[in-house]
């Protein structure tokens, strides 16, 4: 055996996350559960919609200014894990591999195959095309959440940025349909990850 | 016991509201409980993070933290966006808040703005003085704490043209504002010196009603409403930050936009 063959079959066989990945992934469950918290605390200050307030019980901070001093302390650990995350995902090539292409025929059919319970989940290094789709958009969601979340956070020194998202108060719907998608992503994904455990062993131990 | 007031520069609505969250929850572990996400965090870390001493002064540390950060990012040139006459939210959402009865009311007539610190001429001003002094106006979005915001329109003089008038040293780190009824803030100099800092007299072109802080309010596009006092009565240029009401109360010290 070559030794590049050892390299390529070695850990490229047997790790199906690289520790930078369950690193990252780990650091930003902790802060968008805080930052999901702590918004919702301010979202209650001033709701967006007459009908939609979230209860105490699941909000993070007591009152306003708690929430905000939440939520204005876990963006930098969202916001610097995340950039962290991107960087590398794109520079090792990670999510070229893993998440593209993404076919619309595949996701039709994976869509039938996981409605009749046929959607197979053997290979866990690689994504379905169900996959593929939630986890491009949710890191998406997560471009979009950070840059509305900047834009409501500084509409004077980033006005231009503001702007791009319709003016202050358009960002704020943009803000909370953000969090309204990761917040329907991560039901998703939890439900998932504890129905097919090994994808939850695979995420803490690289296996 | 003093009668209940309503604090200029914050929606008296939030005011009660917040209040009413305080009063039970003024111990320190109040940023901290009740929180099921904490709960996962706690179960995630598997480590109690709840100790609220702990916890309360690491985030005050990192709102300090931000301080310094937006004052980086803060821009002495740049103005807040203005918008036109038809822009203009009306009735704008204060009024409607308002219960009159509880607003302070300052006497126009005996009025004078204590200017004390490090300033050259340290002569109170009568509220004539003041209205004599140039005129500035501008159409600015209010964004408040609580996430809405409202156009209103503002005229008055630059706080910056004031400053140099008194001969204030404006190499001193803030300026500090105290109210009728006791409400307090302090700014930092470069949004003091910003050309859109107003000492405001009108409020679309029309002397400032009691219920939006007659006889003068400090109009900041720059910062959060509750960095807008109302019912100003003195001001003072210093190196000591004195903070204010709602920043001692865990509020964000710079709040800037």
């Amino acid at each position: 055996m070559s030794a590049e063959a050892m390299v390529t079959t070695v850990p490229a066989a047997t790790t199906i996350h690289p520790r930078w990945v369950r690193v990252c992934h780990w650091i930003n469950a902790l802060a968008i559960l805080v930052m999901i918290g702590s918004g919702w605390e301010i979202y209650n200050a001033s709701p967006l919609f007459d009908s939609l307030k979230f209860s105490k019980q699941i909000t993070l901070g007591n009152w306003l200014a708690g929430a905000l001093l939440w939520h204005f302390a876990a963006m930098w650990v969202l916001v610097i894990n995340g950039v962290a995350y991107v960087t590398f995902g794109i520079i090792t090539g990670r999510f070229r591999r893993k998440l593209l292409p993404i076919r619309l025929g595949d996701v039709i059919a994976d869509i039938r195959a996981a409605l009749t319970f046929k959607l197979a989940h053997d290979d866990l290094s690689r994504y379905n095309a169900i996959q593929r789709l939630l986890y491009l958009g949710v890191i998406l969601a997560g471009v979009v959440i950070v840059l509305s979340g900047i834009s409501i956070w500084k509409p004077v020194q980033f006005q231009e940025l503001t702007a791009l998202f319709g003016g202050y108060d358009a960002a704020r719907y943009v803000h909370f349909f953000a969090m309204a998608a990761i917040v329907g992503f991560l039901v998703v994904h939890v439900a998932l990850a504890l129905i097919v455990p090994k994808s939850l062993r695979a995420m803490i131990t690289g296996r | 016991m003093r009668q209940r007031k309503i604090i200029p520069g914050v929606d008296p609505k939030l005011l009660i509201k917040d209040a009413a969250r305080l009063m039970p929850d003024a111990s320190r572990r109040g940023f901290l409980r009740g929180a099921a996400s904490l709960g996962a965090l706690t179960f995630l870390t598997g480590c109690d993070i709840i100790d609220g001493d702990t916890a309360e002064s690491v985030l005050r540390r990192i709102s300090e933290f931000n301080d310094g950060a937006q004052a980086a990012i803060f821009s002495r040139t740049k103005l807040a966006p203005t918008y036109p006459e038809s822009a203009i939210t009306r009735p704008f959402p204060f009024n409607g808040y308002y219960d009159e009865d509880d607003a302070p009311e300052v006497d126009g007539k005996t009025y004078k703005l204590e200017v004390t610190g490090l300033v050259d001429n340290k002569k109170p001003w009568t509220l004539e003085e003041l209205h004599a002094l140039p005129e500035v106006s501008q159409i600015t979005r209010h964004i408040c704490v609580e996430g809405w915001s409202a156009i209103g329109s503002w005229q008055g003089t630059r706080l910056s043209d004031f400053l140099e008038r008194v001969g204030a040293d404006t190499r001193a780190k803030y300026v500090w504002f105290e109210c009728a009824e006791g409400y307090t803030n302090t700014i930092d100099m470069p949004t003091a010196l910003h050309p859109q800092t107003q000492m405001t007299f009108k409020f679309d072109n029309k002397v400032l009603p009691r219920s939006y802080g007659f006889p003068m309010k400090i109009r900041i596009p720059t910062k959060l409403g509750f960095k807008n006092p109302k019912y100003v009565v003195a001001m003072e240029v210093t190196n000591t930050d004195k903070g204010g009401y709602w920043e001692d109360r865990g509020y964000n010290w710079f709040s800037g936009l």
